[in-house]
This record gives C-alpha cells, structure tokens and sequence, in this order.
C-alpha cells in the first residue's frame, strides 16, 4: 500500500472512534403541540433524548415501551467498532491490502446487518401494538422510516444519521475509495511490469533475429 | 401665602377632574395616537414581546407578569393572596406560606414590585414585593415564577416605604406608614402618639447567592408616616433615601392634620454607617416575634418558622446615622436618577418638583447647616441641599423615573398627566395626558444605573370610559408610551388585575434564558411524593389516611379508593409524573371544602379533604392535559365513621362486569 493510502485508513479508523463519542442516528418527532419536537439520538452504547417523553405518548396506541436496557445490539456495538478499528489500524501500520480489503467486508456486513435489524425493530415496534390501547386507527401502523420523514396521526417522524452516523458513513467512503485506488494502481502497475516484461522479451527476441 | 396659592391650585386641579369626567365621559380620552402606534405595539403570533412587566396586582395580593409592547397578560403569581386557581394558600405544601404572627392570613395588599439589582443594574434573578397591611416581604424567584419566601416585619404597620433594594440588594428595606407603639408596647392611647408610636425603618440582608432574607436590624426613628424610598447609586451607594408625610405626627382626620406643614422631610439614611455599627455590636436584641416562611423547591413545600428577636438601633444614640431634608409638602416619591447624584422628591401637595444634590447634601452635613433638630434628629437646610426646583410642573406629582438619556418623568396624580423634564436643567419637555389618575409610573430598567428606556408606562387608578363597561367594578390599566422621540406618543392602552400599583419591566432576556421548563421527579424530596405507579397506595393511621397518588396522562392511580370512612382527614398527595414542558395536572374532588390543585410535570401536591357524609366521591383532573383528559378520573367511596369497609385501592382491575 502506498503511504497515502496508509494514511487515509488511518484517518478512517480515527472517523470510526468518533462512534464513541457522537450519537449515530436521530429520530425526531414534531407535531402542533410539540413545536420545540422531540427527538431521541442512538448511540453505539445506548438512547438518549426524550425517550420517556415518546414513550408516554406511544402508550396510547398501543406501542411498546423502549427501554435501552433490552437491546442486545447495545452490549456488542461498541466490541465490534473496536474490532474494526484494531483491524484498519493493523493495515494502515502493516500496509496490508488483504487487511484492508477485510476491513471494507467487515464494514459493509457491520452496516448491513446494523440497517435490517434497524429495520426488523421498527417494524415490531410499529406493528407489535397493545390490542388495549385507546386509540386504534384501523389499518394504521407506526413504523417510524428507515430513512426520511414519514407522517405518523399527529407526528411527523424523520429518521436520519446524526453526526457519528456521519462521520462512519464517510469512514466507509474513504475505506472503500482507498481500496478502489489501491487495487487500480496495482493493476496499473502490473500491466506497467508486464509491458515492461513484454519490452524485454521483444527486444531479446529481437536481438536474436 | 405661599401656601394658601397651592391650595387654590390643588382645588383648581381636582374641580378640573370632577368637570371633565363628570360632564362629557368619553371625550377626554379620544386623543390621537399615532398612525404607527399599532405597528409599534403589534407582537405577531408566536413571537415574544420584548420585556417582561411585573405589575403588583394591588389589592388582589398577588403579581401579574403583562408582555410588553403588546400589554398581553402572560401570568399571575401568587404572593400573599390564596389563589384557588393553582391552590396556591390552599394545598398543604403551601398553606405555610401565608402565616404569620397573627396566624393564616389569606390575603394582603401589594404595592411595589423590585427586582433584585446587581452593579445598580436589574439582573433578573429575583422580583420582591411588600405585604403592605399585615407587613411582610415576598420574594419571587424569577427562573420559576413562584414566591419562595415571605418573611414578616415587627414592629411596622402599612409596610408601604418598602422593598427597594440598595444597589448589589445588599439590603431591601420597609417602614411603616401608619406609625404604631412598638410590638413591646401592648395597649397604649392613641392620644399618645407623638410619645409612642414609631417608624421602624427595617433592613433586610438578602443573601447574594440564594436570595435569603433575614432582618439585620431596624432604625427606630420618629413616628411619622413614612410613604417611599429609594437608595443611591454609584456615589450615593452607602445612602438611602425616604419620603415622610405627616411631621405633623396627628392622629386623626389625617387628610386635613396631616396637610398642615408647608414641608414634610426626606429622611437620608447612612446604611453602611448603621451596618458597621451593628457589626461592632451595637444597638440591642429586642424580643420580635415574626413568621419568616420559605418555599423549598426540592420539596416542593413551605414551612413556616417564627423569629425570635430582632436588632434595633435607636437613631437618637447614633448621631450621623440618618438627618431630616425638608421637602415640600407630604412627599410620597423619592427617586435616585442613573448617576446618583441627583434625587428627586415629589411632594404630592406640593406646586413644584424639588431636586435634591447628593454633593450638596454632604457639603450641608459637614458644615452643619441645620435649621434646627427633629426629635434630636438634625434637618438641614432646604437651599443647601436643593440643587433647583421643576418650576409648574402640574399637580400632584407623585413619582420620576428615568430614561438614561438625562430626562425625567414624572407622574401627576391630580392633573392626570406624565411630565417630561430635563433633569440638569429641570425644564420641562413634554407632557402628555393619562387616562385617568395615573399613581406609579415605570420606564424599564427606570430606577437602575442604565435604564433601557424607550417606554415609559402609566399605571392609572381610574378607567372610567375606556374600556366597555362592566358595572360598578371596573378594570384598572396600564398605558404604553413611547419616550423614543422628543415628544411622548401614546401606543396602548390595555387592563390590568387589581390594582396596577406600580411595576417593574425588564428586558425578556434577562428573564426567558433561566426560565424552568419542569421540575426533575429524581430531585423531588417532597416526603409524600409517588415517583412511580408502584409507589402509588393508600395508608391508614387513625383517622387519618394519606393517598400517594401519582398523575399521567391520562389515568390517577390509584383510581378506586374504598374504605374511607365519614370524619377521617384525607390528605391526598398527587404526584405528576410526566417530565415535560407544559403538561401539568389538576385535580378536584366533589364537595371539598377547599380549592382544586394544580401540579406542575415532577411535582407533589397535597389537598386535604375530609368528607362530611356517606357516598361516592368523584374526582378528577381539572387541567385539560391530553386526548383522553375526561377519562383521568376516579372515585373514593366513603363508609360511615366506624365501618369495617377495607381499605383497598387499586387501578385498571376491570371490575365493570362485577
């Protein structure tokens, strides 16, 4: 790998620590009289934000109460973010391009696997309603978006990386582009070696004839 | 013969006012206002107004907090008046607050708001205000709008010269109007007056990080009727400064005894003087007993405690300690302009507005300029200390503020009218008519070191025609003039509660950023709180049985109560549970004898009930909280006095098949 190349990884791996400091995803929650909204931010470890406010007003449709404590994804988020990072750490120092080329698999299995059990959750979150709830709508479920807004009754709810989704998703970019060149220039540099080998060969041979 | 011309002009003046409101209601009050004037005034829907003002609600007791410019009504607090609205005075936690020395008293007059002051300047962190009947100071805290503490004055009765702060709100002060014996002396004549009765000029230390207060000691000076007072700024800091009506000292038909001196006095108060001499141990302890009530916000409760002693000083033993400026006649206000130098004195009777040199005054007092003593009490002479007088200013002034731009506004109570003047020269600017009898009049930030100025606003005694009409009880009001311009332009003119009798207005900022959005449950120590459902229950002692309710939207737990029985005192505690802004809940039961709740979000309330009959009692929330507010009720059933009924409780056991 070439030492620029080594570089970006690096500033990769210091984009995923961000992880640990910075909510990854938000949701919000406006509606007419919640002006100020709400909003509840997911971070690699846990929830923040008006969690008990959103979960005072879900109890009327029915919807399940979210405690932080029941997310298994909690408890083995940040073992893995710190495996991805041990592992782009590694191929940056070593400047290993099989490393690298596991770091990007890893990511992208990470991220995948992060946005279908997102997804499976609001599903059962949104449908999985109280069949005692005072106020049911027929045909009305509340799964908030994956991504984007999305009109709830009286809420309009939005879904969106905060700025440690960010700041991942952008580690990923630099880790997949980094790839990109550095399996580029390797075929650039193997077609030069065998032009080169190629040049050789002809000039032998034509030295022979 | 002097003073026989300012008779003439005062009854001039007041047949003036019979005749114009008399003869032809309604046309007094047609002056123009400005085209713009609305534009001026117009707060768009969902915009703030750009200062708070805290006006005292007068004889309702309590304070009400108006928008400006829009004049819009924002909230009534509660000081020393119950108010069932809130059951401010009516819950357990609160009723403390308005005891005293003579027991619970319900209600109180208040007079003049004022925030607490930092470098001269208002800082917004704390509104005081007096009780002027039964003497007492309140003081609000400004984060959560709600009175935290009330502590009584002895000695003192009408607290009217009161609460005006010094300028760090070193010390707030009061002083009796109606000159009385003091505590210590029981029964005495009233025909010994002049012998007996005191002013008790009382000083209150208010502690610089939590607001406290405590009476740090009390200036027993001659029994005059002490009205208003005002302390210095920047180099008259160590003064205060209070107006005295009635040297005459009678004691009866004070409307014509009490007129008779052609000057009354400014009383100069050294406080820093009296300070140290208290420091040094002087005065003596004297046997007080007044309620000193605190509202702890962590507990969300009251409790009362009655002081023992208080320090007093006897301004005879201490010379230098206080001296008499005479002032035409019965001054009521006596007010400090920005720099400090000048102070200006508004003799209510009087034909012109006198002011007063700081300088001066010292200059007198170290010369001995005295025409004489009062009570041994030295009064120096008028024209040593008069830095000039505001010649015609109208009649009746009562009080000046000021706009930091080096003018003054004075109120005129007789001729109904705010006079502009120039206070270095004391010519008159401008004048423009109230509507009608204007007493107080405020300028934000009007009494502090930089007034933010703009507007001056007229707080008026008498409405008459202004408004519709709503029988023989009318509204009183505030009106907003604008004091950008040379000439003063009447904006708005808008109702108040109570009595306006005077206000303070401060720009919103210093007050919106420390607002309270809701009080935390994990910090409420209130002993009886329910921080959950789960701590939600019924517990019997005797006669007497506690409910731990808690209140979310939208049930009570518990919500059926059984085995309460006929003559057992029920103190049921709500908890709000919900921890966010603007949800509070009410809660009322049938037939209470007493007012409803309302318990902000992480709050804990108590309403004590004690049911005089069989039956089922409804109750439920009063405050409109969500979708499902109806459905928030639930029912106590009350057995007769000696029933085995158990005591059960429970909530959301569907028993409507039983």
């Amino acid at each position: 790998m070439k030492t620029g190349s080594r570089i970006a990884i690096a500033a990769a791996m210091v984009l995923l620590l961000t992880a640990y400091f910075l909510p990854l995803w938000e949701i919000t929650l406006s509606a007419p009289q919640y002006p100020e909204g709400l909003s509840m931010d997911i971070w690699l470890n846990g929830i923040t934000g008006n969690v008990l406010q959103i979960n005072g007003l879900n109890h009327y449709i029915g919807m399940q109460h979210i405690d932080p404590q029941n997310f298994a994804e909690f408890k083995i988020a940040p073992y893995v973010f710190g495996l991805l990072i041990l592992i782009g750490s590694v191929a940056s120092v070593k400047g290993s391009r099989k490393l690298l080329i596991g770091l990007l698999a890893l990511m992208i299995v990470f991220a995948a696997t992060g946005f279908i059990d997102f997804y499976l959750w609001e599903y059962n979150y949104g449908h999985n309603l109280d069949p005692h709830a005072a106020i049911k709508v027929e045909g009305m479920y509340y799964q908030p978006p994956l991504v984007g807004y999305k009109q709830l009754l009286n809420f309009l709810a939005g879904s969106f990386p905060a700025t440690g989704g960010m700041l991942i998703g952008l580690a990923g970019i630099i880790t997949a582009a980094t790839l990109y060149i550095e399996i580029r220039n390797g075929k650039r540099n193997e077609k030069e070696r065998n032009d080169r080998a190629a040049g050789a060969l002809d000039h032998r041979l034509q030295s022979k004839a | 013969m002097k003073r026989i011309s300012q008779t003439t002009l005062l009854l001039a003046g007041l047949g003036a006012i019979a005749i114009a409101s008399g003869c032809k209601a309604g046309k007094t009050g047609q002056a123009a206002t400005d085209e713009d004037a609305a534009k001026k005034v117009y707060v768009a829907p969902g915009k703030h107004d750009e200062l708070y003002m805290f006006a005292s609600g007068g004889f309702s007791g309590q304070i009400a907090a108006y928008g400006i410019p829009s004049g819009r009504l924002l909230k009534v607090i509660p000081v020393f008046s119950q108010n069932p609205e809130n059951g401010y005075g009516y819950s357990e936690e609160t009723k403390p607050m308005l005891n005293t020395s003579h027991g619970f008293v319900p209600w109180d007059d208040t007079h003049h708001p004022e925030l607490s002051k930092t470098n001269g300047e208002d800082d917004g962190r704390w509104l005081f205000i007096n009780g002027n009947n039964t003497p007492r100071i309140a003081r609000l805290n400004l984060a959560t709008f709600k009175t935290e503490e009330i502590l009584e004055l002895p000695n003192v009765a009408g607290n009217h010269a009161s609460p005006f702060c010094t300028e760090n709100t070193e010390y707030i002060v009061g002083n009796t109007r109606f000159s009385v014996p003091l505590d210590g002396d029981k029964d005495v004549s009233i025909g010994d007056f002049k012998k007996k009765f005191k002013g008790a000029a009382t000083f209150i230390k208010v502690d610089k990080n939590t607001g406290r207060m405590n009476i740090a000691f009390q200036l027993i000076v001659p029994g005059f009727n002490y009205d208003l007072a005002h302390a210095g700024k920047g180099p008259s800091h160590d003064w205060i400064f209070f107006t005295c009506y009635n040297t005459e000292q009678a004691n009866t038909l004070l409307e014509v005894n009490a007129s008779q001196r052609d000057k009354d006095f400014i009383m100069a108060v050294n406080w820093k003087k009296a300070e140290e001499l208290v420091a040094q141990g002087k005065g003596r302890k004297v046997p007080a007993k007044y309620a000193h009530n605190l509202y702890n916000e962590r507990t969300h409760s009251a409790t009362s405690a009655m002081e023992n002693d208080v320090t007093m000083l006897d301004v005879k033993d201490y010379p230098g300690l206080i001296y008499y400026i005479p002032c035409p006649k019965s001054p009521h206000g006596v007010d400090v302009e920005p720099n400090g130098e000048y102070f200006v004195a508004s003799g209510k009777l009087a034909a012109v507005i006198p002011v007063f040199s700081f300088k001066k005054m010292l200059g007198a007092i170290d010369q001995k300029q005295f025409e004489g003593d009062f009570d041994g009490i030295p009064v120096l002479k008028y024209n040593t200390v008069l830095e000039g007088e505001v010649q015609k200013p109208g009649l009746g002034p009562l009080h000046t503020e000021f706009d930091g731009k080096g003018y003054a506004y004075t109120s005129m109570f007789v001729s109904s009218e705010i006079v502009k003047w120039k206070v270095d020269t004391r010519e008159i600017i401008d004048r423009i008519p109230t509507y009608y009898s204007i007493g107080h009049l405020s300028v934000p930030g009007g009494d502090s070191r930089h007034p933010y100025g703009k507007y001056v606003i007229a707080l008026n005694k008498i409405t008459k025609d202004r408004y519709l009409p709503t029988g023989p009880e009318l509204t009183q009001s505030a009106q907003l003039i604008d004091i950008t311009g040379n000439k003063m332009k009447l904006l708005l003119d808008f109702p108040t509660i109570g009595e306006p009798h005077y206000a303070q207005t401060i720009p919103a900022e210093k007050i919106e950023k420390n607002s309270v959005k809701f009080f935390k449950l994990e910090e409420n120590d209130n002993p009886y709180a329910a921080k959950s459902e789960k701590e939600a229950r019924v517990v019997r002692k005797g006669n007497r049985v506690d409910v731990y309710m808690t209140a979310i939207r939208s049930h009570l737990a518990p919500d059926n109560i059984e085995g309460i029985n006929q003559g057992d005192d029920v103190y049921v505690h709500v908890t709000n549970l919900e921890q966010d802004w603007d949800v509070p809940h009410g809660f009322a039961i049938k037939g209470s004898n007493n007012s409803e709740l309302l318990i902000m979000p992480g709050e804990t309330a108590t309403l004590k009930w004690a049911p005089d009959r069989t039956g089922i009692f409804p109750f439920y929330c009063t405050d409109f909280c969500s979708a499902l507010h109806q459905e928030m009720s639930g029912y106590f059933r009350v057995s007769p006095k000696g029933s085995n009924v158990p005591l059960t409780f429970h909530l959301g056991e569907n028993l409507a098949a039983r």
